[in-house]
């Protein structure tokens, strides 16, 4: 059978003041945050335009959440990286493709149309199209 | 035809079961390697990290001959596991400039003094810019830029021991 067993006293203590004495390991930089990686652009149609386009745009430490989305240290950076390009007159679709051709398609949430992804595009419809054959049928016997 | 579709189901299911399984054998690959493989190094130049090394910039990098540039962090621990390995890759002579990420001067200096310095050129990127720039999406990792500034390799990750030989051998194929 599974049970805890207590620690005598002094593993007690050395765990307790184990856990006082942890501290995080070393992971995240020192240095402060890029300049706009939490403040926003002055000029909210630009803050819009940026916004919309950190949440295509996926993290690359935390793969799964967008840069919108992250705390980490390099997704701030790519706000600020985003944000200042934006803000520096250049439309949020260049900024993408700088970033694709560094990363690849991985690094858009966005997928484009081409051969391997048509049938992600084509799904819906086509499963759009076979309910409704189905629902067709249906209707169709029960008027009989 | 109706008694034959009563089966699709089914062998829908078993197709996704096949894929599914299939999935089960590949290794997962979390690495999002760099587009930037047989480009040129993108324009960039960056001020010292540290006292005694210049700066880096992309012009230093296409003198003629192949050169590795390692992107590391004070802050990085896996960074300190490869101190080792590239100290002996310098030992044979390769030569090593070096981009520190998110970094300050006086952390950069004290990891050098502990972990050994076998950079000759170190650029400091406070923003990670460059590392964006190179498509590097974390520390440390290496990459290789023959003499002409165009990037033949991107090592991700720490370099090990047994991973020595391999880059070594990428340079030399890149004089």
């Amino acid at each position: 059978m599974l049970r805890m067993v207590p620690l005598p006293v002094p593993g007690r203590i050395v765990a307790a003041l184990a856990f006082v004495l942890a501290v995080p390991a070393l992971a995240q930089s020192a240095l402060p945050p890029s300049p706009y990686a939490y403040t926003q652009l002055p000029d909210p149609r630009q803050e819009a335009e940026a916004k919309a386009l950190m949440e295509t745009l996926r993290c690359l430490v935390c793969q799964g959440q967008s840069i919108a989305d992250s705390d980490a240290d390099m997704a701030g950076d790519m706000r600020g990286l985003v944000r200042e390009r934006i803000k520096a007159g250049e439309k949020p679709e260049a900024i993408r493709r700088w970033l694709v051709e560094r990363y690849g398609e991985w690094v858009s949430y966005r997928p484009p149309v081409e051969p391997l992804t048509w049938p992600l595009w084509a799904a819906p419809v086509l499963l759009l199209l076979l309910g409704a054959w189905l629902a067709r049928g249906r209707f169709r016997r029960r008027r009989r | 035809m109706r008694r034959a579709l009563i089966w699709l189901p089914l062998a829908v299911f078993a197709a996704f079961l096949l894929v599914f399984l299939l999935g089960l054998g590949k290794r997962d690959d979390p690495a999002i390697r760099s587009q930037m493989i047989g480009k040129p190094v993108p324009a960039f130049a960056l001020a010292p990290a540290v006292p005694g090394h210049p700066g880096l910039a992309a012009a230093d990098l296409a003198r003629g001959g192949p050169r590795l540039v390692n992107v590391f962090a004070s802050w990085c621990l896996p960074c300190r596991a490869e101190a080792p390995q590239l100290m002996a890759l310098k030992r044979r002579g390769i030569p090593i400039d070096a981009v520190a990420i998110r970094d300050r001067g006086e952390d950069v200096a004290a990891f050098l003094r502990d972990y050994g310095d076998p950079f000759e050129r170190v650029g400091a990127d406070p923003r990670s810019q460059v590392q964006f720039a190179l498509g590097s999406s974390g520390v440390p990792e290496t990459f290789l830029v023959d003499g002409r500034g165009i990037i033949r390799l991107q090592h991700i990750g720490d370099i090990r021991p047994e991973e020595v030989d391999a880059i070594h051998a990428a340079w030399e194929r890149a004089k």
